[in-house]
């Protein structure tokens, strides 16, 4: 990068806040999806709004696309740096601004971790609810990008149902305020566009949480079945039975066995293995618990075990949240798939998966949250085998394929960044992404916040501020202007 | 209008299906030309397409229960109308989520769904008329968005027809989806303004088994607030709470628990424990329908209703200053709030004072971070704006508006900052 611009980046955040030389530039040439690498011409790490909106100047003035970056776990590329671009890290804005517990309200920089909100409000028995799987490093305005879910989210919500309020820098350095403290302020949902938007319209820089009381008591339940078929019949026989439990998830043999040997979570050794969740006060979840125990026996459950005390129930969790770590132990690499298919389309999609794992001789282990019917197979493969990671590849694309035709959709939760753009075209028509893509013209005319994510084909946006200057994009005959 | 445009939307949606506006049809004070009622979302598109092109300005109309809502439009050509598209296309009761045209009342699709034992867990105004895309454009959650969430909470999917003709669909059939953008956010509240909704997909939720309601009284506004932020800063799992205000009565809260019976018994001794000494009573259904009461004002030349938001800690400087206002300016008053901060305030008196009354109550709460809306007010004050302040996320709200709705054909003038 030219001299004069590194200067520029080094006076607005010093010596600790700028990364270029090519040795350390590698630790973010790509986020928790590895298999794609782009060096990023320099990483800035700024530690405040005014510092985020001075850099993103910069990028506008010289077009010089950038890539916001939490903690760079998530697992579609969406932290992925872009040729030519430069990374923007925001793990120095990791202070927790504001805590306001009459108005259950935290107002938090991007860079906070998101358990350490959870962390600050539990001393007054409060939560923040969405808990991905990464929840112990992955910050919060990564989760922001993705709307990230969790397993609670089945019956709290995801990432946008927490997020009240953002303070956003636009590719042009301008700061904005969506949403707030309060609920519906007047105009367009913009907070509700942003959330989820994948670093493609901005910056965030303030983000203002929702947090939720505790509930009274907390029980789960593990029971073991056969086979996922009858695991799953018994979700929607808790379902039908109008409970709405904190959380569903599913694991199959390939998954137990892995969980097990990572972290001994002591789980029975079956064919489909539920772990259910009810929380709220006393009485109702012991109500309901006995009626969920009934449904597991009547479709089959071999054994039903309540965990008896938080450090039992941590166990369980603490084995379904290393699920996809844990799949090293069983495979020397595997592919993390996020699928989602209507609850219903269960059985086909599952005895589906099996038929082609054994066409293509690879092996696939089924974690899921069955609750809402994402599905999480992670498709194990050895790349010293000549042809496995292809077959691999071809296998996990023809998993989302089964997704899109069950009615479902490419991601539940990982997003679409990088790896899934091309599966967008089967999932949305045309007019469909085009809409999108207007939208996001509304934000970023110039494409400059995390170009080339998100959508199968680029768009440049008709009219522009400010004199006309090519996109790269276009100079290189690959998009064209509309 | 240009007669050859009139025969090509007669062609496309069928001669019973256009007619002349009458004085019914006016809105907000503005009179129409056309009422167009498209058979099909297609149909619709197409209509819509052939309007922009004419440059005409397009009213979308649902059940028309809140069609005075927003500032009056500043053009009215064609009012085009969801009456036909009522189909509920698809209830995946085991999937725990609905597929249905924008134009079905929610009374009907509340029905349909009860038939599995489930509901779109949303309490809108009037829902034997209001319509799934008018309770969307408007954004009309009630008491229960407490519990399940707002309709930005409920709606998964959506297909919208653009005034460029552009049929969009985004989001999906499942709860959970990240792939694309929310749009379905985007038009919620929107009030049509980026294009019509022509289909919604909504997650359900079970009926409850059981359900226990009570009212608690409370001295004054400020021992209202401390009990409400109380229940919220509690372990009760209560699906709704509700404070009334208004004229010299002493405030009331309504609770309503949904659950088994061992879980309700539960609950209502906590309550009662909670609420020590103030008096709590059982309530009936009734208070479902408090929101509809503030319309009841006899007059509507002389009515003022607002939706305003505050932080729940704010609630009883909130009714405070509505007091003191409705004292200055000789108003009638009353005035709801849910306990997430959302509420509606009633407001009767001359339109003069009416509009210094509302003038006064946005400042102060703008101050704080919250926001007035004036949904209903008397033609007569229509000079004063109906949404307030958007900050400094107008030029993105008016730079989305300009992508979508380049010519500004839909319910043009309606909206915040003159979208």
């Amino acid at each position: 990068m030219e001299a004069r611009i590194l200067d520029e980046f080094l006076a607005i955040v010093g010596e600790r806040g700028l990364i270029s030389s090519l040795e350390e530039l590698h630790t973010y040439e790509c986020d928790g999806l590895t298999n794609f690498r782009v060096m990023p011409r320099a990483v800035v790490l700024p530690n405040s709004t005014e510092q985020v909106q001075a850099i993103i100047r910069i990028c506008h003035r010289e077009r010089m696309p950038f890539v916001a970056r939490g903690s760079g776990t998530g697992l579609s590329g969406g932290a992925l740096p872009v040729t030519n671009g430069i990374v923007i890290g925001l793990a120095r804005m990791n202070r927790i601004l504001e805590v306001d517990f009459s108005n259950a309200r935290v107002v938090a920089e991007p860079g906070v971790i998101n358990l350490d909100v959870t962390g600050r409000v539990s001393p007054q028995d409060y939560f923040y609810a969405p808990d991905p799987s990464s929840q112990s490093i992955c910050s919060i305005g990564g989760n922001v990008a993705e709307n990230s879910g969790g397993a609670h989210c089945l019956k709290y919500g995801f990432t946008t149902t927490h997020v009240l309020g953002l303070e956003v820098v636009l590719a042009d350095g301008s700061l904005v305020h969506f949403g707030g403290k309060t609920l519906d302020a007047p105009g367009y949902d913009l907070a509700g566009v942003f959330v989820g938007s994948e670093g493609t319209l901005g910056v965030a820089t303030k983000i203002i949480l929702r947090i939720v009381k505790r509930p009274e008591c907390v029980r789960t339940l593990l029971a073991a079945f056969p086979s996922t078929n009858e695991a799953g019949a018994a979700v929607s026989d808790i379902i039908a039975a109008g409970m709405l439990p904190a959380a569903i998830e599913m694991m199959d043999n390939l998954a137990i066995q892995a969980a097990e040997a990572a972290v001994h979570a002591n789980y029975p050794n079956c064919g489909g293995l539920l772990l259910v969740e009810l929380d709220g006060p006393v009485a109702e979840v012991e109500a309901l618990m006995t009626d969920v125990n009934e449904i597991c026996r009547a479709n089959g459950a071999s054994e039903i075990r309540l965990a008896q005390s938080d450090a039992e129930r941590a166990l369980v969790w603490k084995g379904r949240k290393a699920a996809f770590a844990a799949m090293g132990r069983i495979s020397p690499n595997y592919i993390v798939q996020d699928g989602v298919i209507p609850r219903t389309a269960l059985p086909r999609v599952m005895s589906e998966i099996e038929r082609l794992s054994q066409e293509a001789g690879v092996r696939v282990a089924n974690v899921f949250h069955a609750g809402d019917g994402n599905l999480h197979p992670l498709v194990l493969y050895d790349r010293r085998i000549a042809g496995q990671e292809e077959a691999a590849e071809v296998l996990s694309s023809k998993i989302l394929e089964l997704c899109i035709e069950a009615g479902g959709s490419i991601t539940g939760e990982h997003g679409v960044g990088e790896d899934k753009k091309k599966a967008m075209s089967k999932m949305f028509a045309e007019p469909d992404l085009e809409t999108m893509q207007r939208v996001r013209c509304a934000f970023d005319p110039l494409q400059l916040s995390n170009p080339t994510k998100v959508f199968p084909t680029p768009r440049l946006c008709g009219e522009q501020p400010g004199e006309y200057l090519a996109h790269p994009a276009e100079s290189a005959g690959i998009a064209e202007r509309y | 209008m240009h007669s050859s445009l009139r025969y090509k939307i007669i062609a496309l949606v069928g001669n019973e299906n256009v007619r002349v506006a009458t004085a019914a049809d006016a809105v907000a004070g503005v009179q129409p030309k056309l009422v167009i009622e498209p058979g099909t979302e297609s149909e619709l598109a197409e209509v819509l397409r052939l309007a922009n092109e004419a440059g005409l300005a397009v009213i979308p109309r649902g059940g028309g229960t809140k069609l005075a809502w927003g500032n009056p439009p500043t053009r009215a050509d064609l009012v085009l109308s969801t009456a036909q598209l009522t189909q509920i296309i698809e209830h995946a009761w085991a999937d725990l989520t609905v597929t249905v045209e924008a134009g079905c009342t929610i009374q009907r699709l509340q029905e349909t769904l009860s038939e599995h034992g489930q509901r779109l867990a949303l309490d809108p105004l009037w829902p034997k008329r209001a319509t799934v895309g008018g309770v969307l454009s408007t954004n009309d959650s009630g008491a229960l968005r407490l519990r399940c969430g707002g309709l930005r909470d409920l709606i998964i999917g959506a297909t919208i027809a653009l005034p460029d003709g552009t049929q969009a669909s985004s989001g999906g059939k499942v709860v959970k989806n990240v792939a694309g953008y929310d749009l379905p956010k985007l038009v919620t509240g929107a009030l049509g303004t980026l294009g019509v909704i022509t289909r919604a997909v909504f997650r359900l939720h079970p009926l409850p088994r059981n359900s226990r309601s009570f009212s608690i009284s409370a001295g004054n506004a400020e021992d209202m607030q401390r009990f409400v932020l109380a229940v919220q800063d509690s372990k009760l799992a209560h699906t709704f709470l509700q404070s009334h205000f208004g004229g010299e009565a002493a405030p009331v809260s309504d609770i309503l628990f949904e659950g088994t019976e061992a879980g309700l018994t539960a609950e209502e001794a906590q309550l009662r424990k909670l609420a020590a000494t103030r008096k709590v009573s059982q309530a009936g259904t009734s208070n479902w329908t408090a929101r509809e009461e503030l319309w009841s004002f006899s007059n509507a030349g002389t009515t003022a209703v607002a939706k305003i938001s505050l932080l729940p800690d704010h609630l009883a400087r909130t009714i405070d200053r509505v007091e003191r206002a409705a004292q200055v300016h000789q108003l009638r008053w009353r005035a709801l709030v849910y306990a997430t901060g959302l509420g509606w305030v009633g407001l009767e008196g001359k339109p003069a004072a009416l509009k210094d009354a509302l003038e006064l109550l946005r400042a102060e709460l703008e101050t704080h971070g919250g926001s007035l809306v004036a949904l209903e007010r008397p033609e007569k004050m229509t000079d004063f704006d109906a949404w307030g302040n958007a900050g400094d996320a107008l030029k993105v709200m008016k730079a989305v508006k300009k992508q979508l709705d380049r010519k500004g054909t839909l319910n043009p003038g309606r909206f915040v900052g003159g979208i």
